[in-house]
């Protein structure tokens, strides 16, 4: 398995460690629900050193971006970060990303772990014809996220660099962040408030430690990959492989408003377009379990006697203490309050349709 | 992890404790940690009849869904309704949140079970 700088740290820490797609890292220090409340109470620090960095630049590097990814950069100031789905020419996903505008011409792009090789080649095979260069450069930062709403506070204390500036989706480079030369910026996981900090892969075990400190008074606490999910589940947030895969589009899951198909040529762009004019067969929604039982991911979804999907996300979502799922299915079961129902180890268990984000 | 002199242990975590010939079933020390936090549990019905690794119930935590088995054959006479509406006392105490209470049929079926020290080398084996 491969190992995020932090790896010892995780260790030391009593972290239980996984395997998560090839990266060995802590799915809980103690226990997934008491880091979930930690997050939205105070604040939770992420080792997320794993999720793949991407460097485009080179004269032709926004023109190309454009092409590739589903979302408008064309205005992107330095500064700023973006979300986009990448998809293939029939709409399917490759993968979703955040694209950070570093300099003119040059863009970081922040891709999921399991799909930074796949993403890389995507990226490569695809570029001919551009004046540009593409590198993996994911060995070469450390990647911590302190989420939730003390993070300002306790992050402030390492950095003269005045937060409140860095607006939601915005960054600051090369600042100094508890000794260390860092990127941060506004832009998380979670549903909460916080920031999202790239340092160079041999500095994040000090950075790591600087902001531990920095937060105990407060309560800051490790968080591990278990309340990283549990926390994006509440907030309704797509995780790739489940919501979002090279069979589900990013129309079909609700992404609609991170697809220009007026912005110009780009890969996916017919299929994605039709599909917002017509709409799309099936759809993600959210649902609240009626009957007892935890839904699944996999798990089938019924109505009227027939299959209509399956679930792609489901759990005991811990702030809201509710058993909820987001499922895709046919359409013409979406509307709220609409009965469905989740096939279970066996058993045929009643929920209804409801609205999202859940938190 | 703690496990308990006196009891019988089966290879699916399961403890069992004898009162005559009421067996006590509930998950170990290990397998509740092994969980992580529980939020569900599915109690069988009182008066099913059971055979050894029948499914008696499930278990389900943040991460994952289980199945308890039964460690040995009879009737479900009783379950703990408690923790429908607290699956978390099977974290907070194991040993003391039994999930149902089996009359055996036979009770040399136990002899098939683990001792503590045999659970507790299975546990090391498996970790």
């Amino acid at each position: 398995m491969k190992r995020t700088p932090l790896y010892e740290i995780h260790r030391e820490l009593g972290g239980k460690i996984i395997d998560f797609g090839g990266w060995a890292l802590p799915v809980q220090y103690t226990g997934i629900i008491k880091e979930h409340h930690g997050v939205r109470t105070c604040a939770g620090l992420f080792d997320v050193s794993h999720m793949g960095e991407i460097l485009i630049a080179g004269n032709g590097a926004k023109e190309y971006i454009q092409k590739m990814v589903t979302n408008d950069i064309s205005n992107m100031v330095e500064g700023r970060v973006v979300y986009s789905p990448m998809c293939y020419e029939n709409g399917g996903t490759v993968d979703d990303l955040l694209i950070y505008k570093l300099g003119e011409e040059r863009y970081l792009l922040v891709v999921n772990a399991s799909n930074t090789q796949k993403d890389f080649e995507w990226l490569r095979d695809n570029y001919h014809g551009h004046d540009l260069s593409i590198m993996d450069v994911s060995e070469s930062y450390g990647l911590l996220a302190i989420q939730g709403p003390a993070s300002q506070d306790i992050l402030q204390k390492l950095t003269p660099e005045p937060l409140e500036n860095i607006r939601f989706f915005r960054f600051l480079q090369d600042i100094d962040v508890g000794g260390v030369k860092a990127l941060v910026s506004r832009t998380g996981y979670t549903g909460e408030d916080g920031f999202e900090i790239y340092v160079p892969a041999h500095q994040a075990v000090q950075l790591w430690n600087e902001i531990l400190d920095a937060g105990t008074q407060e309560g800051l606490v490790p968080a591990g990959l278990g309340a990283r999910d549990t926390l994006r589940f509440e907030a309704a947030l797509p995780l790739y492989g489940q919501e979002l895969t090279p069979e589900i589009t990013p129309v079909e899951a609700g992404l609609g408003r991170f697809v220009k198909p007026n912005k110009g040529e780009f890969m996916g762009r017919d299929v994605l377009a039709e599909q917002m004019e017509a709409g799309t067969g099936r759809k993600l929604v959210g649902f609240e379990m009626l009957d007892r039982g935890i839904p699944r991911t996999g798990y089938r979804v019924e109505a009227d006697g027939k299959d209509i999907g399956f679930v792609t996300s489901g759990g005991m979502a811990p702030t809201l203490r509710k058993s909820l799922g987001l499922a895709l299915i046919d359409r013409s079961y979406t509307d709220l309050d609409t009965e469905i129902f989740i096939e279970m180890r066996g058993r045929t268990q009643k929920a209804k349709v409801i609205d999202t984000p859940f938190y | 992890m703690k496990v308990i002199e006196g009891l019988k242990y089966a290879k699916g975590h399961e403890w069992v404790r004898m009162e005559g010939n009421r067996a006590y079933i509930g998950i170990t020390d290990f397998a509740q940690d092994e969980l992580g936090d529980i939020v569900f549990i599915e109690l069988p019905e009182v008066g099913t009849d059971v055979e050894v690794d029948d499914i008696l119930g499930s278990i389900e935590s943040v991460k994952a869904a289980s199945d308890i088995y039964a460690p040995v054959s009879g009737t479900v006479v009783e379950v703990n309704e408690e923790l429908e509406g607290s699956p978390e006392l099977v974290n907070e105490e194991p040993y003391e949140s039994w999930i149902a209470i089996i009359e055996v049929n036979d009770t040399g079926e136990l002899d098939d079970l683990m001792d503590a020290d045999e659970y507790e080398k299975y546990c090391e084996e498996e970790a």
